[in-house]
């Protein structure tokens, strides 16, 4: 245990970014996240680095942008209704092509809605959440421990390959103190040649915008971004398979409901009901072999979710309908207890 | 495989988010799987406050505690919302200076503890939740010096050392009962 220490799913995402080599936090208070400013205010000052509580959440994002076209690695976190404001900024970080790290520590919706625990912006982060043609890679920890893993692979990938990475998690991983080790490896940042660093009067210009007015070059550029898209998908897919050999019944299941689904599974297989759990980690790229896989061998699906169903959606293209997808879910703040997703498989292996 | 799912709760103030977070670290420094849920929002600022603790030798599934082995019930909302949850043949540590009305089931083991009095009578009115914890310690076996020191120095910061002996003082007089 000797290097463990118990922290809050939000300061293990704070001082993991700082690990990560971010000195520029730019946010603005929101239940349940606001631990992750908290711990950027104490830590930043006395590292050289820069914390700013920003008169908004749209300010917040655009001082994000501004910190990215400079190259460095930057962040902002929120909670539901505040990443909607931040919505606009996010779609012209995707327009510049611009690296960053967004973290969401959802609370219930719509509106103001609550603020306990909910994955109900799944749609709005694996969709892009703003206007336009364009991704986020969407990471979606299930561990105090995955907060602080993910968060500096967030970074790593989004310098990678030029795009915003967003960390999706949800109050209870927020709010949930587990052991975590902070001792692991960093990518450091790759060379930068586009950003705005000053040009020294030895080259040209750098620009970064997200406005292109010639409808050809547009084209152009939102073709290559997909591209780029093609090879995060090839390459960074991410997911986890339990018990999942010998399944006949699946359940899809993404942060805090992958936990509480774990529980039910364990508890169905002492009653020797044969289910699994696959767990994506990237929300975005959907892990769509192994539901195509398990769509040979289930003979049903559960979509485990704290909203109204959206990773069903994707759940069923991965399987392309060849088995039957069922949705377990709470919503509004509410959590799906072990009991309740033990009798949906239950149900579901009679 | 031993788990043991505990459930923290009181008024906002009486300590209950510390004491579990106590409970939570001994556990991580005898090398189990822990994990520690508080309730978050209006409850922090005066209403009733609730946390959960799991302490295990397997990986922790869900952090949330619906049905507590033990239940630690600090005033008597606490107790009314919480009694019939716990698990058949669980404990529960109560305030018994804070709530009259005894445990109404059978199929647990009930502790009345006055521990807001005798925190009060011995010097340290803030440590009543400390006082449970010692008695829980000696009640589940689970009071050992070494423990104890470490956990106490993981929860007590730095810059409240000197906090440290009184706490002990509080779960020794807990573990006394």
């Amino acid at each position: 245990m000797a290097d463990k220490v118990l922290m809050k799913g939000n300061e293990a995402i704070a001082e993991a970014a700082i690990k990560a080599g971010c000195r520029h936090y730019f946010g603005y208070p929101i239940t349940p996240q606001t631990e992750v400013a908290a711990y950027m205010a104490k830590r930043m000052p006395k590292i050289g680095g820069t914390f700013l509580q920003a008169e908004s959440e749209i300010a917040a994002i655009n001082m994000v942008y501004g910190v990215a076209s400079a190259g460095l690695r930057v962040m902002t976190s929120s909670s539901s209704p505040g990443i909607s404001l931040k919505g606009e900024g996010i779609s012209y970080l995707a327009g510049a092509d611009l690296p960053a790290l967004v973290v969401n520590v959802q609370r219930g919706g719509p509106g103001l809605g609550g603020i306990q625990p909910s994955q109900s912006d799944y749609f709005q982060s694996t969709r892009g959440g703003g206007h336009g043609d364009y991704h986020m890679i969407v990471l979606a920890p299930s561990s105090v421990q995955e907060m602080a893993e993910l968060t500096v692979k967030a970074f790593e990938l989004a310098d990678k390959y030029r795009m915003t990475a967003m960390v999706l998690a949800d109050g209870t991983m927020g709010q949930m103190m587990e052991p975590v080790s902070l001792d692991f490896d960093v990518t450091p940042p790759p060379e930068k040649p586009w950003a705005t660093t000053g040009t020294e009067m030895k080259r040209k210009h750098n620009i970064v915008n997200s406005l292109s007015l010639v409808p050809e070059e547009l084209e152009k550029l939102n073709i290559a971004r997909f591209e780029r898209y093609e090879q995060v998908k090839q390459n960074e897919t991410r997911y986890e398979e339990y018990m999942m050999d010998d399944a006949e019944i699946a359940i899809a299941a993404f942060g805090i409901a992958a936990r509480v689904s774990k529980n039910a599974v364990n508890e169905a297989r002492k009653r020797g009901v044969k289910v699994g759990l696959i767990r994506p980690i990237t929300l975005w790229p959907f892990p769509e072999a192994p539901f195509k896989k398990a769509a040979e061998h289930v003979k049903q699906i559960i979509s485990v979710e704290l909203n109204m169903g959206q990773m069903i959606e994707d759940v069923r293209l991965a399987s392309e309908c060849k088995v039957p997808v069922t949705l377990c879910n709470r919503v509004g703040g509410m959590i799906p207890s072990p009991e309740q997703v033990l009798d949906a498989i239950l149900k579901a292996s009679k | 495989m031993s788990t043991k799912q505990y459930l923290f709760s009181g008024f906002g103030g009486q300590g209950i988010l510390f004491a579990g977070k106590f409970i939570a670290y001994k556990g991580l420094i005898e090398d189990k799987q822990v994990s520690w849920l508080p309730s978050y929002g209006p409850e922090m600022r005066g209403g009733t406050a609730s946390c959960s603790v799991i302490v295990s030798d397997e990986p922790v599934g869900s952090p949330i505690v619906t049905y507590p082995d033990v239940l630690v019930a600090m005033n008597l909302p606490s107790l009314d919302r919480f009694e019939s949850k716990v698990a058949p043949g669980g404990v529960i540590f109560l305030d018994s200076s804070l709530i009259e009305r005894k445990v109404e089931r059978t199929d647990v083991t009930a502790f009345y503890i006055p521990a807001t009095k005798l925190a009060g009578e011995n010097g340290f009115p803030t440590l009543a939740n400390m006082i449970i914890v010692g008695k829980i310690l000696k009640e589940l076996g689970e009071y050992n010096d070494e423990g104890l020191k470490a956990a106490l120095a993981k929860v007590i910061s730095a810059k409240h050392a000197d906090m440290m002996e009184v706490n002990r003082k509080a779960i020794d007089l807990g573990a006394s009962l």
